[in-house]
């Protein structure tokens, strides 16, 4: 635009000025009004509407967010879930388990009959593929129930009622209600909860939600979180008992909806203080989801991606941790090494040194955790064939777990730093170093807090 | 963080896809519409990509291009932030507007739930005011048929003076249709003549006052009633943009087709 | 008949009123708008959440929850049947 075009748009951004003040509507109230007439008239002439105040919709709403059965309803609907989850996954992951850790064995004999060194037959076998076969059969059947039925969930309609149940807890931490939903986002996988959490416009709100989505649980701690609770809490309980183990779990997630609200309060009384800002939230109408299309979607976009992303770490991982564990400096393993520096302050919080270890290399994805945890143990010469939660079990016993020990790991898991993807994200969502570290150290903290008081109380009262 | 108030990076979006050989196509279409209307499953119906759909409000959180074929004709679907209003108050709301009104959409789609169809019209009259190539998308009318809702089509059609087009997104129920809708509209095949929307007398005594001007500023860049409002509204983070868009157009003219 | 004013949240659940104006400036005032919270707009009370707050409400052929902070921002008056 010449100079000249530019002067006379700006003495018109004046001239318009000097126009409103004369008026004497308030010009953006009256524009939304006469927009809105508009519309309703047009509706008037062009729709037909019934009388709505008994819908399908209200009913369900009548149950789903009442006094009495909203809150019970919601634990009950995220326990059903885990249930399913777990019962459903527990023979298709034996299946999967049996077929992958016996191809191992055709593995090792291969490597035997072409003379391969054990060196070799160890990084590729017992490192990388083992790692990828327990990756495989402990997430893939449980991601496969768990997406489609949390999907079912959202298509449905239901997360903003929970939301809306919800959102008091959150208006008095500080947080913005919409922050429950970039929460429920987090189950499936943090990144993309943070990512969600650009739903909240406020600045200081969607930082509170972006340090504390790590408080929920994703896919890729899930299976810990199941695998411990089926060996250990289960077994409390008559058993493995999966109701208990979904019970657990479904626990689990409330204390970390109980640690976010705290931590949320906590950071909007401090770092990011605050008023809550304008909250509105629709609830939509209940849509049946198309099952088929839900089905695809679920398994394809969500349990496929996260799973191929695990794997893409999982096969390095198996790597480097079996090399770690089996080359030793001196008489001793550089896991043995970096574990026994590890193992004091490991066991003032309840875990032990390979339990830390085996979180700090699972930094990269929480799904390889547990599979790291194993091989090291593993590699302490009790070598035994893992192919059930009781031989797991058996080996975890061996290394002087207690039910303490597993109640500790469910915690740490659940409150630990976040996966290095989900940093990442923090760092792209923040633009901001310091924001970054902070998602890192606040639930470090959180972790190591809760777990050094759950071990000296349940020290303290004698319980183990 | 910058989220609000600073500009919504709308220049550098368009800008990188108009350089994407990929993005090189006849006809640049916007989705825009309520949250939860539906848009990202239109969008999923006729570019075959996966956009994340849900029902919740706000889940399409960063903008998704894709492209269809067309009776031979290349076409680039973007998908906006769900908004009920242009008048932003929100981040999502500028991104909508902005790439609407200078983002040079040959055509914008406006997914509407036909259940709930009043509060979506506020948002049609407000894309129609921007621009001429309105196309009412009336989506989710399985549900609508479902709560014995009934929409005249023809009588909106008239009422609005846009087309509309029935849909049942999820089941692709119309999409064909509606893609034949959007190459009229795109192409210059459709004269479009929409109702604008009177409003108090005292704001179009105003709006009279700084038409006529307005107009040779713009010179058809962009619409001078719609300009005439916002310059009366006085909302100086639209204004500013505005202006830019005017000084860069000029600049840019014969780099465009 | 006089017809008293009152704010939106002292609406009973179940109760109809007619927005009269919203007290807000700003930011939270044009936010209300866009919702059709317009003077005339006739808004139904549908329901609490369990911990009574954020009430829902029909706005226009939608339900949108409000917490009282806004609500209470929102004066109207008792819808007459006429
Ligand atoms: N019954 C029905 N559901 C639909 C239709 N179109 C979309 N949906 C569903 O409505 C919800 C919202 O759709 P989405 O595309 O995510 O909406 P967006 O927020 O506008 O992008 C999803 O659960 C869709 O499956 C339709 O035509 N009929
Ligand atoms: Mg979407």
């Amino acid at each position: 635009m010449a100079a000249n075009q530019e002067n006379s748009f700006n003495h018109l951004v004046f001239k318009a000025q000097a126009v409103r003040k004369q008026m004497n509507t308030n010009l953006r109230d009256q524009v939304v009004k006469d927009i809105y007439q508009r519309a309703e008239e047009i509706a008037a002439k062009a729709v037909a509407l019934p009388d709505t105040r008994n819908d399908l919709d209200r009913k369900i709403d009548n149950i789903v967010t009442s006094r009495i059965w909203g809150y019970p309803l919601m634990f009950a609907l995220l326990s059903l879930v885990f249930w399913l989850t777990i019962t459903g996954a527990n023979y298709p992951s034996q299946l999967l388990s049996n077929v992958l850790f016996g191809f191992q064995e055709q593995l090792t004999g291969f490597f035997r009959w072409a003379g391969a060194p054990a060196w070799l037959h160890g990084v590729l076998v017992l490192g990388l593929y083992r790692c990828l076969a327990w990756v495989v059969s402990v997430m893939l059947p449980p991601m496969a129930i768990f997406f489609p039925l949390f999907t079912f969930l959202e298509d449905l309609g239901y997360l903003p009622r929970v939301a809306f149940n919800l959102d008091k807890l959150f208006k008095k931490a500080g947080a913005h209600g919409k922050q429950i939903l970039t929460m429920c986002m987090g189950f499936g996988c943090n990144a993309a909860g943070i990512i969600a959490c650009r739903i909240i416009e406020s600045p200081r709100e969607r930082l509170i939600a972006i340090l504390t989505n790590n408080f929920v649980p994703c896919n890729g701690r899930f299976p810990t979180l199941i695998a411990m609770a089926a060996v250990f809490m289960g077994a409390l309980a008559a058993g493995t008992n999966s109701f208990a183990a979904a019970g657990v779990v479904a626990g689990v997630v409330l204390i970390g909806i109980a640690v976010t609200l705290l931590v949320s309060r906590i950071l909007s009384k401090t770092l990011l203080k605050g008023v809550p800002s304008t909250f509105t939230l629709e609830l939509p109408p209940y849509r049946m989801p198309k099952i088929g299309t839900l089905l695809i979607r679920s398994i394809l976009d969500r349990t496929i991606f996260v799973l191929m992303r695990a794997v893409v770490v999982a096969a390095p991982a198996g790597v480097i941790t079996w090399i770690l564990a089996n080359v030793t400096i001196g008489d001793m393993s550089i896991v043995a090494r970096l574990a026994g520096w590890l193992d004091g302050f490991g066991r003032i919080i309840g875990l032990d040194g390979y339990i830390l270890l085996a979180f700090l290399l699972g930094l990269p994805a929480n799904e390889i955790v547990v599979p790291i945890l194993i091989m090291c143990y593993l590699a302490q010469g009790t070598m035994l064939e893992l192919d059930s939660i009781e031989a797991l079990r058996q080996l975890l016993l061996n290394n002087g777990w207690t039910w303490l020990t597993a109640l500790n790991m469910i915690l740490f898991s659940l409150l630990h730093f976040p996966c290095a993807t989900t940093l990442l994200t923090v760092r792209k969502e923040t633009q901001s170093t310091k924001w970054t570290v902070l998602a890192a150290l606040i639930p470090t903290g959180a972790a190591i807090a809760v777990c050094f008081l759950v071990a000296q109380i349940v020290r303290a009262l004698g319980l183990v | 963080m910058g989220l609000t108030t600073q500009s919504t990076g709308i220049y550098a979006f368009v800008e990188e896809m108009h350089q994407d050989p990929n993005f090189n196509t006849d006809a640049v279409i916007a989705l825009a519409g309520n949250p939860n209307t539906g848009k990202s499953t239109v969008f999923n119906g006729l570019t075959g990509l996966n956009q994340h759909t849900g029902n919740w409000p706000g889940k399409t959180v960063v903008l998704a291009k894709g492209i269809y074929e067309h009776r031979g004709k290349k076409i680039t679907l973007v998908d906006l932030p769900g908004t009920y209003s242009l008048l932003a108050n929100s981040a999502d709301e500028q991104v909508a507007r902005d790439f609407i009104c200078f983002g040079n959409p040959d055509a914008t789609v406006v997914v509407a739930d036909a259940t709930c169809l009043e509060r979506n019209l506020n948002l049609v009259l407000q894309v129609m005011e921007i621009t001429p190539k309105t196309i009412l998308c009336l989506n989710l009318i399985d549900e609508a048929k479902r709560k014995a809702i009934r929409i005249d089509r023809n009588g909106l059609e008239r009422l609005l003076g846009i087309p509309v087009v029935p849909t049942v997104a999820r089941d692709k129920g119309g999409l064909a249709e509606l893609e034949n809708t959007i190459h009229e509209v795109a192409l210059g095949k459709r004269q479009m003549n929409p109702r604008q929307t009177i409003y108090h007398q005292a704001i179009e005594e105003a709006l009279r006052e700084l038409q006529a001007e307005l107009e040779e500023v713009l010179q058809g860049k962009l619409n001078s009633r719609w300009v005439a409002l916002r310059l009366l509204d006085g909302d100086s983070s639209i204004i500013d943009e505005i202006r830019r868009y005017l000084i860069t157009s000029t600049t840019q003219v014969g780099k465009e087709v | 008949m006089s017809i008293a004013e009152f704010e939106l949240t002292q609406l009973p659940v179940g109760g109809f009123a007619r927005v009269v104006g919203i007290k807000a400036e700003g930011l939270v005032r044009n936010r209300l708008l866009d919702l059709g919270l317009v003077p005339a707009t006739v808004v139904e009370a549908v329901r609490k959440s369990p911990a009574g707050d954020p009430i829902a409400y029909k706005i226009r052929g939608a339900l949108i929850a409000l917490r009282s902070e806004e609500s209470r921002q929102i004066t109207v008056r008792a819808l007459v049947e006429d």
